[in-house]
Protein backbone atom coordinates (compact mmCIF):
# COMPACT_ATOMS: atom_id res chain seq x y z
CA UNK A 1 0.00 0.00 0.00
CA UNK A 2 1.01 3.80 -0.05
CA UNK A 3 0.68 5.73 3.16
CA UNK A 4 0.13 8.71 2.97
CA UNK A 5 1.53 11.13 5.56
CA UNK A 6 -1.03 13.73 6.62
CA UNK A 7 0.81 16.58 8.64
CA UNK A 8 -0.40 20.08 9.38
CA UNK A 9 -3.61 21.44 8.25
CA UNK A 10 -5.68 20.50 5.45
CA UNK A 11 -6.88 23.20 2.55
CA UNK A 12 -10.33 23.74 4.01
CA UNK A 13 -8.12 24.90 7.44
CA UNK A 14 -5.69 26.96 5.70
CA UNK A 15 -8.24 28.63 3.61
CA UNK A 16 -10.01 29.87 6.94
CA UNK A 17 -6.73 30.69 8.37
CA UNK A 18 -5.81 33.09 4.96
CA UNK A 19 -9.57 34.61 5.76
CA UNK A 20 -9.25 35.42 9.26
CA UNK A 21 -6.08 37.18 7.98
CA UNK A 22 -7.80 39.24 5.41
CA UNK A 23 -6.83 37.34 2.81
CA UNK A 24 -9.44 35.47 -0.09
CA UNK A 25 -7.12 32.93 -1.18
CA UNK A 26 -8.10 29.92 -3.69
CA UNK A 27 -6.06 27.00 -5.33
CA UNK A 28 -4.12 26.81 -8.51
CA UNK A 29 -2.62 23.43 -10.31
CA UNK A 30 1.15 24.21 -10.97
CA UNK A 31 0.85 21.98 -14.01
CA UNK A 32 -2.70 23.08 -15.75
CA UNK A 33 -3.10 26.42 -14.19
CA UNK A 34 -6.69 25.47 -13.49
CA UNK A 35 -8.27 27.19 -10.59
CA UNK A 36 -10.04 25.74 -7.58
CA UNK A 37 -12.45 26.24 -5.25
CA UNK A 38 -14.01 25.43 -2.78
CA UNK A 39 -10.27 23.97 -1.52
CA UNK A 40 -9.16 20.66 -1.91
CA UNK A 41 -6.60 18.32 -1.58
CA UNK A 42 -5.96 17.68 -5.69
CA UNK A 43 -7.10 19.22 -8.64
CA UNK A 44 -10.84 17.48 -9.44
CA UNK A 45 -10.65 15.31 -12.73
CA UNK A 46 -6.56 15.19 -12.43
CA UNK A 47 -6.20 14.22 -9.21
CA UNK A 48 -3.39 16.20 -9.42
CA UNK A 49 -1.61 17.25 -5.68
CA UNK A 50 -0.01 20.20 -7.07
CA UNK A 51 -2.45 22.94 -5.68
CA UNK A 52 -0.84 26.33 -4.74
CA UNK A 53 -2.44 28.90 -3.13
CA UNK A 54 -2.85 32.15 -4.98
CA UNK A 55 -4.99 35.10 -4.08
CA UNK A 56 -8.03 36.00 -5.63
CA UNK A 57 -8.17 38.90 -7.94
CA UNK A 58 -11.94 39.48 -6.01
CA UNK A 59 -13.33 39.93 -9.50
CA UNK A 60 -15.97 38.35 -10.44
CA UNK A 61 -19.74 38.38 -11.99
CA UNK A 62 -22.91 37.37 -10.63
CA UNK A 63 -23.70 33.46 -12.30
CA UNK A 64 -27.08 33.65 -10.27
CA UNK A 65 -28.66 34.90 -7.56
CA UNK A 66 -32.22 34.17 -5.29
CA UNK A 67 -33.75 36.14 -2.54
CA UNK A 68 -34.54 33.99 0.07
CA UNK A 69 -37.63 35.20 1.74
CA UNK A 70 -39.13 34.88 5.12
CA UNK A 71 -41.11 36.16 7.78
CA UNK A 72 -38.09 37.43 9.49
CA UNK A 73 -36.64 39.01 6.14
CA UNK A 74 -35.38 38.68 3.12
CA UNK A 75 -31.75 38.23 2.07
CA UNK A 76 -30.13 37.12 -1.22
CA UNK A 77 -28.25 34.15 -1.95
CA UNK A 78 -25.78 34.55 -5.32
CA UNK A 79 -23.46 32.03 -7.00
CA UNK A 80 -20.46 34.41 -7.97
CA UNK A 81 -18.48 33.14 -10.94
CA UNK A 82 -14.80 34.30 -10.46
CA UNK A 83 -12.24 36.01 -13.06
CA UNK A 84 -10.43 33.21 -12.54
CA UNK A 85 -13.15 30.47 -13.44
CA UNK A 86 -14.66 28.59 -10.37
CA UNK A 87 -17.99 29.87 -9.21
CA UNK A 88 -18.97 30.04 -5.53
CA UNK A 89 -21.68 30.95 -3.20
CA UNK A 90 -21.98 34.27 -1.33
CA UNK A 91 -23.92 37.39 -1.32
CA UNK A 92 -24.05 40.77 -2.69
CA UNK A 93 -24.61 43.26 -0.12
CA UNK A 94 -25.91 46.55 -0.29
CA UNK A 95 -28.95 45.51 -2.59
CA UNK A 96 -32.33 43.58 -2.44
CA UNK A 97 -31.05 41.78 -5.74
CA UNK A 98 -28.92 42.17 -8.87
CA UNK A 99 -29.55 41.35 -12.18
CA UNK A 100 -27.59 38.13 -13.66
CA UNK A 101 -24.32 39.29 -15.38
CA UNK A 102 -23.65 42.49 -12.99
CA UNK A 103 -19.99 42.62 -12.06
CA UNK A 104 -18.90 42.51 -8.47
CA UNK A 105 -15.83 42.51 -6.55
CA UNK A 106 -14.90 40.35 -2.97
CA UNK A 107 -15.31 42.23 0.44
CA UNK A 108 -14.28 40.06 3.75
CA UNK A 109 -16.71 40.60 5.88
CA UNK A 110 -17.81 38.58 9.72
CA UNK A 111 -20.83 36.32 9.22
CA UNK A 112 -21.99 34.76 12.73
CA UNK A 113 -18.58 35.79 13.82
CA UNK A 114 -16.58 34.33 11.55
CA UNK A 115 -14.74 35.61 8.42
CA UNK A 116 -16.30 34.98 5.25
CA UNK A 117 -16.27 36.42 1.66
CA UNK A 118 -18.92 38.78 0.62
CA UNK A 119 -19.35 41.06 -2.74
CA UNK A 120 -20.08 44.48 -3.83
CA UNK A 121 -21.51 45.94 -6.95
CA UNK A 122 -18.43 47.32 -9.36
CA UNK A 123 -19.59 50.87 -9.89
CA UNK A 124 -18.77 52.42 -13.28
CA UNK A 125 -14.84 53.40 -13.00
CA UNK A 126 -14.18 49.76 -11.33
CA UNK A 127 -13.77 50.72 -8.02
CA UNK A 128 -16.38 48.44 -5.55
CA UNK B 1 -21.80 -1.49 -22.95
CA UNK B 2 -25.31 -0.84 -23.07
CA UNK B 3 -26.41 -3.52 -20.59
CA UNK B 4 -29.10 -4.55 -22.67
CA UNK B 5 -28.76 -8.28 -21.15
CA UNK B 6 -31.13 -7.49 -18.45
CA UNK B 7 -33.65 -5.78 -20.60
CA UNK B 8 -36.54 -7.47 -19.87
CA UNK B 9 -35.44 -9.66 -17.54
CA UNK B 10 -37.07 -8.50 -14.18
CA UNK B 11 -40.29 -7.12 -14.03
CA UNK B 12 -42.41 -4.75 -11.25
CA UNK B 13 -45.19 -7.25 -9.57
CA UNK B 14 -46.60 -5.45 -6.73
CA UNK B 15 -47.13 -2.10 -5.79
CA UNK B 16 -48.78 -0.61 -2.46
CA UNK B 17 -49.34 2.72 -1.06
CA UNK B 18 -49.86 3.80 2.65
CA UNK B 19 -51.19 7.25 4.80
CA UNK B 20 -50.43 9.34 1.50
CA UNK B 21 -51.41 12.82 2.40
CA UNK B 22 -51.87 12.94 6.26
CA UNK B 23 -51.27 10.32 8.78
CA UNK B 24 -51.75 11.59 12.36
CA UNK B 25 -50.03 9.82 14.91
CA UNK B 26 -48.37 7.38 12.37
CA UNK B 27 -44.49 7.43 12.12
CA UNK B 28 -42.52 6.72 9.08
CA UNK B 29 -41.99 2.99 9.27
CA UNK B 30 -45.29 2.16 10.10
CA UNK B 31 -46.20 4.13 6.82
CA UNK B 32 -43.49 2.36 5.04
CA UNK B 33 -44.54 -0.92 6.34
CA UNK B 34 -48.11 -0.64 5.75
CA UNK B 35 -46.92 0.23 1.97
CA UNK B 36 -44.08 -2.55 1.80
CA UNK B 37 -46.96 -5.54 2.68
CA UNK B 38 -49.43 -3.97 0.41
CA UNK B 39 -47.06 -3.89 -2.16
CA UNK B 40 -46.77 -8.01 -1.21
CA UNK B 41 -49.93 -8.47 -1.16
CA UNK B 42 -50.93 -6.44 -4.50
CA UNK B 43 -48.52 -9.25 -6.16
CA UNK B 44 -49.88 -12.41 -4.73
CA UNK B 45 -46.88 -12.88 -2.58
CA UNK B 46 -46.78 -13.50 1.48
CA UNK B 47 -43.58 -11.85 3.35
CA UNK B 48 -42.09 -14.72 3.43
CA UNK B 49 -40.98 -14.88 0.08
CA UNK B 50 -38.93 -11.42 0.29
CA UNK B 51 -35.42 -11.89 0.27
CA UNK B 52 -33.92 -8.89 -1.40
CA UNK B 53 -34.53 -5.23 0.31
CA UNK B 54 -33.53 -2.11 -1.15
CA UNK B 55 -34.59 1.19 0.99
CA UNK B 56 -33.96 4.61 1.73
CA UNK B 57 -35.61 7.24 4.15
CA UNK B 58 -34.81 10.26 5.28
CA UNK B 59 -34.44 9.35 8.96
CA UNK B 60 -33.12 6.05 9.31
CA UNK B 61 -29.28 6.22 8.64
CA UNK B 62 -29.26 2.21 8.05
CA UNK B 63 -32.66 2.06 6.52
CA UNK B 64 -32.19 -1.83 5.16
CA UNK B 65 -31.55 -2.70 8.82
CA UNK B 66 -34.26 -0.73 10.36
CA UNK B 67 -36.73 -1.92 7.44
CA UNK B 68 -35.18 -5.77 7.72
CA UNK B 69 -35.81 -5.90 11.72
CA UNK B 70 -39.33 -4.14 11.32
CA UNK B 71 -41.03 -6.43 9.04
CA UNK B 72 -38.72 -9.57 10.38
CA UNK B 73 -36.90 -10.56 7.09
CA UNK B 74 -33.41 -11.81 6.70
CA UNK B 75 -32.54 -10.47 3.00
CA UNK B 76 -29.83 -12.00 0.64
CA UNK B 77 -29.40 -9.46 -1.27
CA UNK B 78 -29.62 -5.73 0.61
CA UNK B 79 -28.84 -2.05 -0.59
CA UNK B 80 -29.69 1.08 1.02
CA UNK B 81 -28.01 3.44 -1.51
CA UNK B 82 -29.19 7.11 -0.25
CA UNK B 83 -28.89 9.73 -3.59
CA UNK B 84 -31.91 11.69 -2.44
CA UNK B 85 -35.07 11.15 -4.21
CA UNK B 86 -33.93 9.50 -7.33
CA UNK B 87 -32.32 6.03 -4.61
CA UNK B 88 -35.38 4.01 -5.29
CA UNK B 89 -35.10 4.59 -9.19
CA UNK B 90 -31.33 3.48 -8.93
CA UNK B 91 -32.85 0.64 -6.54
CA UNK B 92 -34.67 -0.60 -9.52
CA UNK B 93 -31.45 -1.03 -11.27
CA UNK B 94 -30.01 -2.83 -7.99
CA UNK B 95 -32.25 -5.24 -7.78
CA UNK B 96 -32.94 -6.13 -11.74
CA UNK B 97 -29.03 -6.58 -11.15
CA UNK B 98 -28.87 -8.64 -7.85
CA UNK B 99 -31.83 -10.80 -9.06
CA UNK B 100 -30.59 -11.88 -12.63
CA UNK B 101 -27.50 -12.62 -10.96
CA UNK B 102 -29.60 -15.27 -8.54
CA UNK B 103 -28.73 -13.32 -5.63
CA UNK B 104 -31.94 -13.16 -4.61
CA UNK B 105 -36.17 -14.21 -5.79
CA UNK B 106 -37.75 -11.44 -4.74
CA UNK B 107 -36.91 -7.78 -3.91
CA UNK B 108 -38.49 -5.42 -1.92
CA UNK B 109 -37.93 -1.60 -2.66
CA UNK B 110 -39.68 0.70 0.43
CA UNK B 111 -40.13 4.23 1.87
CA UNK B 112 -41.76 5.58 4.16
CA UNK B 113 -42.36 9.48 5.57
CA UNK B 114 -44.29 11.27 8.13
CA UNK B 115 -42.74 14.76 7.86
CA UNK B 116 -46.23 16.39 7.23
CA UNK B 117 -47.69 15.87 10.41
CA UNK B 118 -44.17 15.34 12.18
CA UNK B 119 -43.65 19.09 11.68
CA UNK B 120 -45.06 20.18 8.51
CA UNK B 121 -41.65 21.05 7.01
CA UNK B 122 -39.14 18.94 5.02
CA UNK B 123 -36.93 16.71 6.76
CA UNK B 124 -33.61 15.94 4.81
CA UNK B 125 -30.15 14.47 6.64
CA UNK B 126 -28.38 16.04 4.21
CA UNK B 127 -25.55 18.01 6.32
CA UNK B 128 -24.68 21.53 5.49
CA UNK B 129 -22.16 22.29 2.75
CA UNK B 130 -19.22 24.13 4.42
CA UNK B 131 -18.15 26.77 2.02
CA UNK B 132 -22.17 27.90 1.32
CA UNK B 133 -22.98 28.05 5.16
CA UNK B 134 -22.69 31.45 6.15
CA UNK B 135 -25.27 32.39 3.26
CA UNK B 136 -27.66 30.61 4.82
CA UNK B 137 -28.71 28.51 1.59
CA UNK B 138 -32.26 27.19 2.47
CA UNK B 139 -31.81 23.88 0.43
CA UNK B 140 -33.34 22.59 -1.43
CA UNK B 141 -35.41 25.27 -2.84
CA UNK B 142 -32.18 28.31 -2.86
CA UNK B 143 -30.85 25.82 -5.32
CA UNK B 144 -33.72 24.89 -7.87
CA UNK B 145 -34.61 28.75 -7.57
CA UNK B 146 -30.94 29.74 -8.57
CA UNK B 147 -31.44 27.31 -11.34
CA UNK B 148 -34.55 28.61 -12.52
CA UNK B 149 -33.20 32.25 -12.73
CA UNK B 150 -30.53 30.83 -14.78
CA UNK B 151 -33.06 29.42 -17.28
CA UNK B 152 -35.34 32.68 -17.10
CA UNK B 153 -31.83 35.02 -18.66
CA UNK B 154 -30.62 31.98 -20.68
CA UNK B 155 -33.36 31.05 -22.83
CA UNK B 156 -36.73 33.60 -21.79
CA UNK B 157 -38.22 31.70 -19.82
CA UNK B 158 -41.34 32.73 -17.65
CA UNK B 159 -42.64 32.63 -14.59
CA UNK B 160 -45.90 31.87 -16.57
CA UNK B 161 -44.38 29.57 -18.23
CA UNK B 162 -43.75 27.79 -15.01
CA UNK B 163 -46.92 28.23 -13.54
CA UNK B 164 -48.76 26.50 -16.46
CA UNK B 165 -46.46 23.26 -14.89
CA UNK B 166 -48.08 23.76 -11.51
CA UNK B 167 -51.41 24.28 -13.42
CA UNK B 168 -51.33 20.87 -15.27
CA UNK B 169 -49.79 18.85 -12.24
CA UNK B 170 -53.35 19.86 -10.69
CA UNK B 171 -55.26 19.26 -13.54
CA UNK B 172 -54.00 15.82 -13.15
CA UNK B 173 -54.41 15.85 -9.88
CA UNK B 174 -58.14 16.37 -9.84
CA UNK B 175 -58.71 13.35 -12.03
CA UNK B 176 -56.68 11.49 -9.73
CA UNK B 177 -58.89 10.35 -5.82
CA UNK B 178 -55.57 9.44 -4.26
CA UNK B 179 -54.13 13.38 -4.86
CA UNK B 180 -53.78 15.54 -1.62
CA UNK B 181 -53.65 19.12 -3.48
CA UNK B 182 -57.20 18.88 -5.37
CA UNK B 183 -59.12 22.17 -6.46
CA UNK B 184 -58.73 24.62 -9.20
CA UNK B 185 -55.91 26.23 -9.69
CA UNK B 186 -54.93 28.83 -11.91
CA UNK B 187 -51.41 30.36 -13.57
CA UNK B 188 -52.77 33.74 -11.57
CA UNK B 189 -53.48 31.65 -8.54
CA UNK B 190 -49.45 30.74 -9.01
CA UNK B 191 -47.97 33.79 -9.78
CA UNK B 192 -50.14 35.20 -6.82
CA UNK B 193 -48.91 32.78 -4.21
CA UNK B 194 -46.18 33.91 -1.50
CA UNK B 195 -43.15 34.30 -3.18
CA UNK B 196 -40.82 31.85 -1.20
CA UNK B 197 -37.43 31.98 -3.48
CA UNK B 198 -37.24 34.22 -6.22
CA UNK B 199 -38.79 33.11 -8.85
CA UNK B 200 -40.28 30.53 -7.14
CA UNK B 201 -43.47 30.86 -5.12
CA UNK B 202 -45.00 28.24 -3.18
CA UNK B 203 -47.26 26.78 -5.73
CA UNK B 204 -43.42 26.38 -7.82
CA UNK B 205 -43.02 23.76 -4.87
CA UNK B 206 -43.90 20.47 -4.07
CA UNK B 207 -46.47 19.18 -1.81
CA UNK B 208 -44.97 18.66 1.82
CA UNK B 209 -46.94 15.27 2.26
CA UNK B 210 -47.14 11.95 4.63
CA UNK B 211 -46.58 8.99 3.00
CA UNK B 212 -45.19 5.28 2.24
CA UNK B 213 -44.74 3.60 -1.01
CA UNK B 214 -43.53 0.03 -1.90
CA UNK B 215 -42.87 -2.45 -4.78
CA UNK B 216 -42.22 -5.35 -5.77
CA UNK B 217 -39.50 -7.55 -8.23
CA UNK B 218 -38.98 -10.73 -9.28
CA UNK B 219 -37.63 -12.32 -12.52
CA UNK B 220 -39.55 -12.06 -15.54
CA UNK B 221 -40.73 -15.84 -16.12
CA UNK B 222 -41.64 -16.26 -12.52
CA UNK B 223 -43.79 -12.94 -12.87
CA UNK B 224 -46.15 -14.30 -15.51
CA UNK B 225 -47.46 -16.11 -12.72
CA UNK B 226 -48.19 -13.72 -10.45
CA UNK B 227 -51.87 -12.30 -9.47
CA UNK B 228 -51.28 -9.00 -11.71
CA UNK B 229 -49.78 -7.89 -15.37
CA UNK B 230 -46.36 -7.63 -14.63
CA UNK B 231 -44.34 -4.23 -15.59
CA UNK B 232 -40.78 -5.03 -16.64
CA UNK B 233 -38.12 -3.01 -16.29
CA UNK B 234 -36.36 -2.37 -20.09
CA UNK B 235 -33.89 0.00 -18.92
CA UNK B 236 -32.22 1.87 -15.81
CA UNK B 237 -29.25 4.17 -16.10
CA UNK B 238 -27.66 7.01 -13.24
CA UNK B 239 -25.54 9.80 -12.84
CA UNK B 240 -24.30 12.10 -10.72
CA UNK B 241 -23.21 15.88 -11.54
CA UNK B 242 -22.55 17.25 -7.78
CA UNK B 243 -22.94 17.38 -4.44
CA UNK B 244 -22.72 21.23 -4.12
CA UNK B 245 -24.83 23.67 -6.04
CA UNK B 246 -21.95 25.71 -6.96
CA UNK B 247 -20.00 22.85 -8.53
CA UNK B 248 -22.73 22.66 -10.84
CA UNK B 249 -20.96 23.05 -14.18
CA UNK B 250 -24.41 24.75 -15.81
CA UNK B 251 -27.27 25.12 -13.69
CA UNK B 252 -29.67 24.55 -16.86
CA UNK B 253 -28.42 21.41 -18.39
CA UNK B 254 -28.48 18.54 -15.84
CA UNK B 255 -27.48 15.31 -15.73
CA UNK B 256 -30.22 13.67 -16.74
CA UNK B 257 -28.71 14.60 -20.27
CA UNK B 258 -26.28 11.30 -19.06
CA UNK B 259 -28.85 9.33 -17.40
CA UNK B 260 -31.24 9.17 -20.41
CA UNK B 261 -29.27 7.94 -22.85
CA UNK B 262 -28.04 5.27 -20.67
CA UNK B 263 -31.62 4.06 -20.25
CA UNK B 264 -32.94 4.33 -23.78
CA UNK B 265 -29.57 2.34 -24.75
CA UNK B 266 -30.53 -0.35 -22.56
CA UNK B 267 -34.23 -0.26 -23.41
CA UNK B 268 -33.69 0.06 -27.41
CA UNK B 269 -35.77 3.14 -27.36
CA UNK B 270 -36.16 6.70 -28.02
CA UNK B 271 -37.68 9.67 -26.45
CA UNK B 272 -40.61 8.99 -28.95
CA UNK B 273 -41.37 5.80 -27.88
CA UNK B 274 -42.81 6.65 -24.58
CA UNK B 275 -46.27 6.92 -23.89
CA UNK B 276 -46.04 8.46 -20.40
CA UNK B 277 -43.12 10.46 -18.79
CA UNK B 278 -42.85 11.10 -15.28
CA UNK B 279 -40.87 13.33 -14.00
CA UNK B 280 -39.66 14.13 -10.33
CA UNK B 281 -41.34 16.95 -10.23
CA UNK B 282 -40.27 18.76 -6.89
CA UNK B 283 -40.30 22.53 -8.18
CA UNK B 284 -41.83 22.88 -11.16
CA UNK B 285 -38.29 24.41 -12.73
CA UNK B 286 -37.28 20.42 -12.81
CA UNK B 287 -40.03 18.88 -14.87
CA UNK B 288 -39.28 21.85 -17.52
CA UNK B 289 -35.45 20.86 -17.06
CA UNK B 290 -36.18 17.29 -17.26
CA UNK B 291 -38.38 17.40 -20.74
CA UNK B 292 -35.37 18.95 -22.27
CA UNK B 293 -32.24 17.05 -20.69
CA UNK B 294 -34.41 13.73 -21.90
CA UNK B 295 -34.57 15.00 -25.11
CA UNK B 296 -38.77 15.09 -24.97
CA UNK B 297 -38.41 19.29 -26.63
CA UNK B 298 -34.76 21.00 -27.52
CA UNK B 299 -32.67 23.10 -25.10
CA UNK B 300 -34.39 25.84 -23.74
CA UNK B 301 -37.25 24.96 -25.61
CA UNK B 302 -38.70 23.41 -21.91
CA UNK B 303 -41.15 27.15 -20.92
CA UNK B 304 -42.55 27.18 -24.54
CA UNK B 305 -42.89 23.23 -24.61
CA UNK B 306 -45.31 23.57 -21.21
CA UNK B 307 -47.39 26.29 -22.34
CA UNK B 308 -51.39 26.40 -22.38
CA UNK B 309 -52.05 22.37 -20.96
CA UNK B 310 -49.25 21.19 -23.38
CA UNK B 311 -48.44 18.45 -20.53
CA UNK B 312 -52.29 18.58 -19.22
CA UNK B 313 -54.39 15.98 -19.29
CA UNK B 314 -55.29 16.08 -23.10
CA UNK B 315 -52.63 17.68 -23.83
CA UNK B 316 -49.70 16.72 -26.77
CA UNK B 317 -47.33 14.80 -23.73
CA UNK B 318 -48.87 12.73 -20.74
CA UNK B 319 -46.59 14.18 -18.44
CA UNK B 320 -47.20 13.65 -14.09
CA UNK B 321 -50.70 12.23 -14.70
CA UNK B 322 -50.54 11.44 -10.96
CA UNK B 323 -50.59 14.81 -10.37
CA UNK B 324 -47.08 14.58 -9.33
CA UNK B 325 -44.64 15.79 -6.05
CA UNK B 326 -46.57 19.62 -7.20
CA UNK B 327 -50.08 18.07 -6.47
CA UNK B 328 -50.29 14.24 -5.56
CA UNK B 329 -48.21 13.61 -2.80
CA UNK B 330 -44.46 14.38 -1.58
CA UNK B 331 -43.47 12.87 1.60
CA UNK B 332 -39.88 14.05 0.99
CA UNK B 333 -38.28 11.28 -1.34
CA UNK B 334 -40.54 11.37 -4.21
CA UNK B 335 -38.90 8.71 -6.19
CA UNK B 336 -40.40 5.62 -5.81
CA UNK B 337 -44.21 7.31 -6.50
CA UNK B 338 -43.17 8.18 -9.80
CA UNK B 339 -43.01 4.30 -10.39
CA UNK B 340 -46.19 3.22 -8.89
CA UNK B 341 -47.85 5.91 -10.82
CA UNK B 342 -45.95 4.22 -14.31
CA UNK B 343 -47.00 0.71 -12.81
CA UNK B 344 -50.68 2.29 -12.51
CA UNK B 345 -50.91 3.31 -15.74
CA UNK B 346 -49.42 0.64 -17.76
CA UNK B 347 -51.35 -2.16 -15.74
CA UNK B 348 -54.48 -0.03 -17.17
CA UNK B 349 -55.64 0.63 -13.36
CA UNK B 350 -55.16 4.62 -13.45
CA UNK B 351 -59.40 4.73 -13.38
CA UNK B 352 -60.34 8.57 -15.05
CA UNK B 353 -56.92 9.67 -15.81
CA UNK B 354 -56.11 6.67 -17.61
CA UNK B 355 -54.00 7.03 -20.72
CA UNK B 356 -55.67 5.10 -23.62
CA UNK B 357 -52.26 3.59 -24.50
CA UNK B 358 -49.57 2.85 -21.73
CA UNK B 359 -46.95 0.50 -23.26
CA UNK B 360 -44.33 2.24 -22.02
CA UNK B 361 -43.48 4.55 -19.40
CA UNK B 362 -40.13 6.88 -18.15
CA UNK B 363 -39.66 7.74 -14.50
CA UNK B 364 -37.40 10.25 -14.38
CA UNK B 365 -35.18 10.46 -10.18
CA UNK B 366 -33.75 13.84 -8.99
CA UNK B 367 -31.61 13.53 -5.74
CA UNK B 368 -30.05 16.49 -3.80
CA UNK B 369 -29.94 19.66 -5.20
CA UNK B 370 -29.75 18.76 -9.13
CA UNK B 371 -27.32 16.22 -7.80
CA UNK B 372 -27.96 12.47 -9.05
CA UNK B 373 -30.20 11.66 -11.86
CA UNK B 374 -31.77 8.31 -12.49
CA UNK B 375 -33.82 7.16 -15.65
CA UNK B 376 -35.61 4.15 -15.85
CA UNK B 377 -37.75 2.99 -18.63
CA UNK B 378 -40.80 0.89 -17.78
CA UNK B 379 -42.86 -1.47 -20.58
CA UNK B 380 -45.65 -3.65 -20.84
CA UNK B 381 -45.41 -7.04 -21.92
CA UNK B 382 -45.92 -6.35 -25.69
CA UNK B 383 -42.54 -4.53 -25.30
CA UNK B 384 -40.48 -7.40 -24.61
Amino acid sequence: MILKEAPGPGPEQEFRSYLSEGRFMIQRSRFSGRYVFFPRVAEPESGRSDLEWVEASGFGTVYSITVNRTREGSYNIALIELDEGPRLMSRVEGVETVPIGTRVKARITEIDGEPAVVFDVVREGGAA
Amino acid sequence: MSGNSIRGRTAIVGIGGAGWGEAPGRTAIELLADAALAAIEDAGLELKDIDGLCAATSVHAFPTLSVAEYLGIKPTFFDGTNIGGSSFVMHLLQAALALDAGLCNAVLICYGSNQRTAGGRLISMSEPQWHEKPYKPRHPITSYALAAQRHMYEFGTTREMLADIAVAARQWANLNPNAFARGPLTREDVLNSRMVSDPLTSRDCCLVTDGGAACVMVRADRAKSLKKKPVYVLGVGGAHSHRSITQMADLTRTAAAESGPRAFAMAGLKPSDVDLVMLYDAFTITTLLFLEDLGFCPKGEGGRFVQDGAIAPGGKLAVNTNGGGLSCVHPGMYGLFLILEAVTQIRGEAGARQLKTCDIALCHGNGGTLSSQVTAILGSEATL
